[in-house]
């Protein structure tokens, strides 16, 4: 690894006027390009244009103009009727055959199959023609998976096509490789792929290592010896060669970090080279230089610096001029200094740059942008593990965070306070976490939240009341959603107090848990898996401290079971309770009435179609028929933490196996003594492989001895290495038998841990019950929430306004209070200044919010303030605000169209205003206004300087585009062509023409 | 992985370019899909060009009526995948030539070709927009070079008289 040769190769090489005549010289030639495409899709615009036939030219169309979806699909089931008639017919023309392959990508593309026709796209790749090849490559890629059984006949093309004169013959095969090469057709291109890696086109050598690196991930084993070239194409003369090496670098550096120590000073002097822009200027991105290989730079050299003080401290310079770089009033430079500052988090920490991180930090928070608050509230994450102190100065950024009406920023700021939890703030955080848990109906998030409540308050509850009443909230709203684990956990710890020595505490726990539940009863629907808590807890400790008779506590859960009868696993819970409740007042001497409720429950149970509930009923009537001595022994009172002792070795039947073996019975031979039997131990143990080599074997051959040693996913490593290399199987099989297994395991390990709970020790059946109660209660609870969120919004908006408002004479006391109560302190006065001076700027937008669709002087004034200063948002404000009311197929909302385009142009103009660029925008005005809907080139158009830059640089640059510009020719023969092939309804769906970069 | 896929979607819904990088069954696509363009169509402006979807991140962003959406690890850098985006856009309408919806909407397969050129496997593959613009012309001259041999006369009069 030589650092200072790749210094040299990337010397600018030409200079500068040279680099823009080379520019200059192919926009010319792609825009000649251009204009002779235009002109031959003229010309055959009668038969359709852009090379497809017009029957595809009507499907796109009448699917663009489909009402419904069901219309949708009407049209595209007879296309596939279509297509399946015509595909199959002999001789098919190669132009058409390819055609057709085109239209079935576009089939699957809208969500249909269209896997009649694969095996036409896998003969296409065989074709001669590149042309025709491209398109069957494309066409796999899109259509097949890598386990797709066609993929074995793609194989043998491939091979062929990387060994092709033509690099863009191999390029397309490596392409191809990419996407479908499984871990068992590895082997067969490997070697060639290593061999192009000396490609002397650029373009392959970078899509080899990519396909490398994707090899990698499918099957590390398979590309480890491979390592080296990796290292020797960092220094390639083509920075696209070399960035995307980084690509595999990063990951093999992730998982060993050590192995690449050695590369901290190769990877900071590639950084330092590309921060001073020593990269060719083909790579810079908006003025920055080759901004995502810093990325990927800063990320790599974020792992290696990881805990590593002397590899950190070779990074601290390039960083910190990275730091000083980065222009942050544009996105790509955000990008790169967020990935400085999680690197800056990640490697060992150094003062410097940590400020330099926090103030990048407090520019983010006090952007107006969503998206930088969002990187900052992430980074503000990152950076408090190394310094906690930092969040204090940004509390009321936060706290407005946690307000915002954007549910995104306000999940992040969530993530944020879950991390800075500690005992003093617990309380607020989970009650303020609970409350957005009821407001919002995503189930995914609603669980995720949901058990970090949990986790928070099993860490870090103040009380036993706090903790009871909290479980108690998230199990009312979320319980079919929680773990059963966390059920699990809840009945332990009651059960177990908080570990404390102190009886009296304990059952002050257990009092409040039952009379918070018996509160909870009256509630009408509860989760099943809440009631499965309360049940046992009733059962358990119901009447306990003699404040409930038992007659009282038997009535409710008779209640419950009757409430919630088509819930077995409640009901089943209900029983055991009823028959604990019972056995401790027979217990205590006392007579024991059965409530008649309850005679009835008996009754029906006995006779249920499910033999759980009808032991349970069964043993409920033993266990009253038993005398009080009897009783207590099987059922002792508060004994749900006591072990039990099991005999193993079952040595009381000892008796009455001798007296069997006495009278002529065979003995008993041990598992591992007998023969041809599968053997059973070996199936509960990690090694599933051996388990699955006594399944049946469907595949013909084995594997060649290479891919036996690829097949070993890393995962698993452990485990095969205790099994003698058993046998080769195909990676599928591997798969899935490591799947299933693994959720048995993983029954195993719950049944494991539901031994410790009370209930499971006594009553081992329980223990396969509540498995089963997580599948039937993920019912999705589809609500329409967007009058809700609406009216939220406005509401939000209105608080945040008053509290804006407030906040410039001072900071409102409810979030002072919050503040103090998250950060453990009031917020200090200079504190105040600072977002006093941020709440200064957005007041404006904020009157704003109110009446969103009140003047059009309103919008324009809201444009103007909040231009935003990421350059690549400038076009922005104007396609927010025609963009609504301006619809494509004008199918979804029937908005009057003149009216719109009026308003548009009035906005229009009055944006024009404002930005910088009056003379292209007025332009533009006109030919809204005008109904016209000729291409506005707004890129060209714009005098924005970077942009500019970015495109050329030139003065004939700049020429050149302005022709290009407004471009009447080019839009209104684009717009010809599209009439001629009667897809414009034109004063009907202006966007399609519209210039997406604009 | 860096992006597990990539969508297009009109405003209306209308699917425009699917690519998917991660292994997806038929029925979680158009799940996937369902679900995604009901939540990032109804997003309002000014909020964050992010949505928490199912433990991943899906980073989208909105050029005149067409959604650019991709799909990407928790721990991913947003605003890089935003520029991402843009950067395909920006070779977009390089090729193109300042490029609108209906040009995607029929050449949808082209959109495919550019996209191979800058994302592989869901890494970034190429970051210099030149590189790309030019090997995706590279590949077109060969079309160009097989049409040119059937090619009309007319046609040939056309593209000299655009010269």
């Amino acid at each position: 690894m030589d650092a200072k040769s790749y210094a040299i190769c990337f010397k600018p090489s030409s200079s500068a006027l040279k680099r823009s005549n080379t520019t200059r010289n192919w926009y010319r030639v792609a825009k000649l390009e251009q204009l002779k495409t235009i002109g031959r899709e003229l010309t055959k615009g009668s038969q359709g244009g852009f090379y497809q036939s017009k029957e595809f030219l009507d499907l796109v169309k009448s699917i663009g103009e489909a009402r419904s979806k069901a219309e949708e699909d009407r049209i595209v089931l007879s296309e596939i009727e279509t297509l399946k008639r015509r595909i199959s017919e002999p001789d098919i023309p190669k132009r058409k055959m390819k055609e057709y392959i085109i239209r079935l990508v576009y089939v699957e593309m809208l969500g249909h199959d269209a896997s009649f026709g694969y095996i036409h796209a896998v003969k296409m790749i065989h074709d001669d023609s590149l042309l025709v090849k491209r398109t069957g490559y494309l066409a796999v890629t899109l259509f097949l998976n890598e386990d797709h059984d066609l993929i074995i006949l793609i194989v043998n093309t491939i091979q062929k096509d990387l060994k092709s004169d033509n690099y863009l013959v191999v390029c397309a095969a490596l392409n191809a490789v990419c996407k479908l090469i499984n871990e068992e057709t590895i082997p067969a291109v490997l070697p060639q792929i290593v061999e192009l890696l000396a490609h002397p086109k650029e373009a392959v050598r970078k899509k080899a290592i990519m396909a490398l690196h994707r090899f990698y991930q499918k099957s590390p084993s398979s590309v480890s010896h491979l390592v080296s070239n990796f290292r020797k194409r960092l220094c390639d003369n083509d920075p696209g060669v070399m960035g995307a090496t980084l690509c595999p670098l990063f990951d093999l550096i992730t998982n060993d970090v050590n192995s690449y120590k050695d590369l901290v000073i190769s990877f900071v002097s590639i950084l330092k080279q590309v921060a001073e822009r020593r990269l060719p200027k083909a790579y810079d991105y908006h003025q920055m230089p080759a901004p995502f290989i810093q990325i990927k730079l800063l990320k790599i050299l974020a792992l290696l610096g990881s805990s590593d003080k002397q590899a950190s401290e070779n990074m601290y310079t390039v960083v910190g001029d990275i730091f000083r770089k980065c222009d942050s009033s544009s996105n790509i430079g955000n990008a790169v200094l967020y990935e400085c500052i999680c690197c800056v988090s990640s490697i060992y920490p150094n003062p410097k740059l940590l400020e330099s991180a926090a103030d990048a930090i407090s520019r983010f928070l006090k952007s107006d942008s969503h998206n930088l608050k969002y990187m900052g509230i992430d980074a503000l994450g990152r950076l408090i593990k190394i310094s906690p102190e930092i969040a204090e100065q940004h509390q009321l950024a936060v706290i407005d965070c946690l307000e915002d009406p954007d549910d995104t920023l306000k999940r992040k700021t969530f993530e944020l306070l879950y991390k800075m939890t500690k005992s003093t703030n617990v309380e607020v955080i989970v009650d303020r976490m609970i409350d957005y848990m009821n407001s919002i109906n995503d189930n995914h998030y609603k669980t995720e939240i949901a058990s970090r409540c949990v986790e928070l308050a099993e860490q870090f509850a103040p009380s036993n009341q706090w903790f009871i009443q909290t479980m108690n909230k998230v199990f009312e709203h979320a319980g079919d959603l929680v773990n059963i684990k966390v059920a699990h956990n809840l009945m332990r710890l009651i059960a177990e107090g908080f570990g404390e020595d102190d009886d009296t505490a304990d059952s002050q726990l257990r009092s409040s848990a039952v009379e918070s539940y018996l509160h909870i009863l009256g509630e009408p629907k509860l989760p099943s898996v809440f009631l499965q808590v309360i049940c046992w807890v009733l059962g358990e400790y119901g009447t306990a401290d003699g404040k409930y008779s038992a007659s009282y506590i038997t009535g409710k859960l008779c209640d419950v079971a009757e409430a919630y009868s088509n819930d077995e696993t409640v009901k089943a819970y209900a029983v055991t309770a009823l028959m604990k409740i019972y056995a401790f007042e027979i217990a205590a001497g006392r007579k024991v009435d059965m409530l008649p409720e309850c005679h009835s429950l008996m009754e029906e149970f006995l006779a249920s179609h499910s033999t759980d509930l009808q032991q349970r009923a069964y043993e409920l009537q033993a266990v009253i028929g038993l005398d009080a001595h009897a009783v207590e022994s099987i059922l002792p009172s508060d004994a749900s933490c006591e072990d039990i002792e099991v005999d193993k070795a079952l040595s009381f039947l000892n008796d009455y196996i001798q007296e069997a073996i006495e009278k002529g019975a065979q003995p008993y031979i041990p598992e591992s003594e007998r023969t041809g039997m599968l053997n059973i131990s070996n199936f509960r143990n990690q090694d599933h492989h051996e388990a699955s080599s006594h399944g049946l074997r469907f595949e013909a051959y084995e594997l060649p001895k290479q891919t036996v040693q690829a097949r070993i996913p890393p995962a698993s490593l452990a485990s095969t290495e205790l099994v003698p290399v058993p046998e080769p199987m195909y990676p599928r099989e591997s798969y899935q038998t490591t799947t299933v297994p693994s959720v048995s395991s993983d029954a195993a390990s719950t049944e494991l841990k539901l031994r410790l709970d009370g209930v499971q020790k006594r009553w081992g059946r329980q223990t396969h019950f509540p498995s089963t109660s997580t599948s039937n209660s993920t019912s999705l609870k589809t609500v329409n929430g967007i009058t809700q969120v609406d009216g939220s919004n406005t509401a939000n908006s209105r608080t945040r306004e008053t509290y804006d408002s407030r906040k410039q004479v001072e900071i409102s006391p409810e979030k002072q209070k919050l503040a103090a109560s998250l950060f453990g302190g009031p917020s200090k006065t200079e504190k105040k200044s600072a977002t006093g001076h941020k709440s200064s700027k957005p007041s404006s937008h904020m009157v704003k919010s109110h009446a969103p669709k009140s003047s059009m002087e309103v919008a324009s004034e809201k444009t103007s303030v909040q231009q935003p200063p990421d350059l690549l948002d400038f076009g922005e404000p104007t396609v927010k605000s025609t963009a609504p009311s301006l619809d494509p197929f004008k199918d979804l909302e029937g908005l009057l169209e003149p009216t719109t385009q009026v308003s548009s142009a009035v906005n229009h103009s009055s944006t024009a205003a404002v930005t910088k660029s009056p003379d292209i925008m007025g332009l533009y005005t006109e030919t809204t206004a005008g109904a016209h809907h000729k291409d506005s080139d707004i890129l060209s158009g714009l005098s924005n300087p970077p942009m500019t830059n970015m495109v050329g640089g030139t003065t004939t640059m700049q020429v050149a585009q302005s022709s290009k510009g407004p471009n009447l020719k080019d839009s209104l023969e684009k717009d010809a062509l599209v009439r001629q092939m009667g897809v414009t309804p034109s004063s009907q769906n202006p966007n399609l023409f519209k210039d997406i970069l604009g | 992985m860096m992006i597990h896929f990539v969508l297009l979607i009109s405003r209306q819904g209308k699917v425009r370019l699917t690519k998917w990088y991660s292994t997806y069954s038929k029925k979680e696509r158009s799940k996937v899909l369902r679900e995604l363009s009901g939540v990032i169509l109804t997003r309002g402006p000014r909020l964050c060009n992010f949505v928490e979807w199912r433990g991943l991140k899906v980073v989208y962003k909105r050029y005149a009526s067409l959604y650019f959406c991709m799909c990407i690890d928790p721990d991913g850098n947003e605003l890089e995948i935003l520029e991402i985006i843009h950067h395909y856009v920006e070779v977009l309408d390089r090729y193109f030539g300042s490029v609108c919806e209906l040009d995607l909407i029929y050449n949808f397969h082209k959109a495919y070709y550019i996209l191979d050129e800058i994302l592989i496997s869901g890494e970034l593959q190429e970051s210099s927009k030149r590189t790309v613009v030019r090997s995706v012309a590279a590949q077109d001259s060969l079309v160009e070079a097989a049409k040119e041999e059937t090619g009309s006369t007319i046609s040939n009069i056309i593209a000299h008289a655009a010269k």
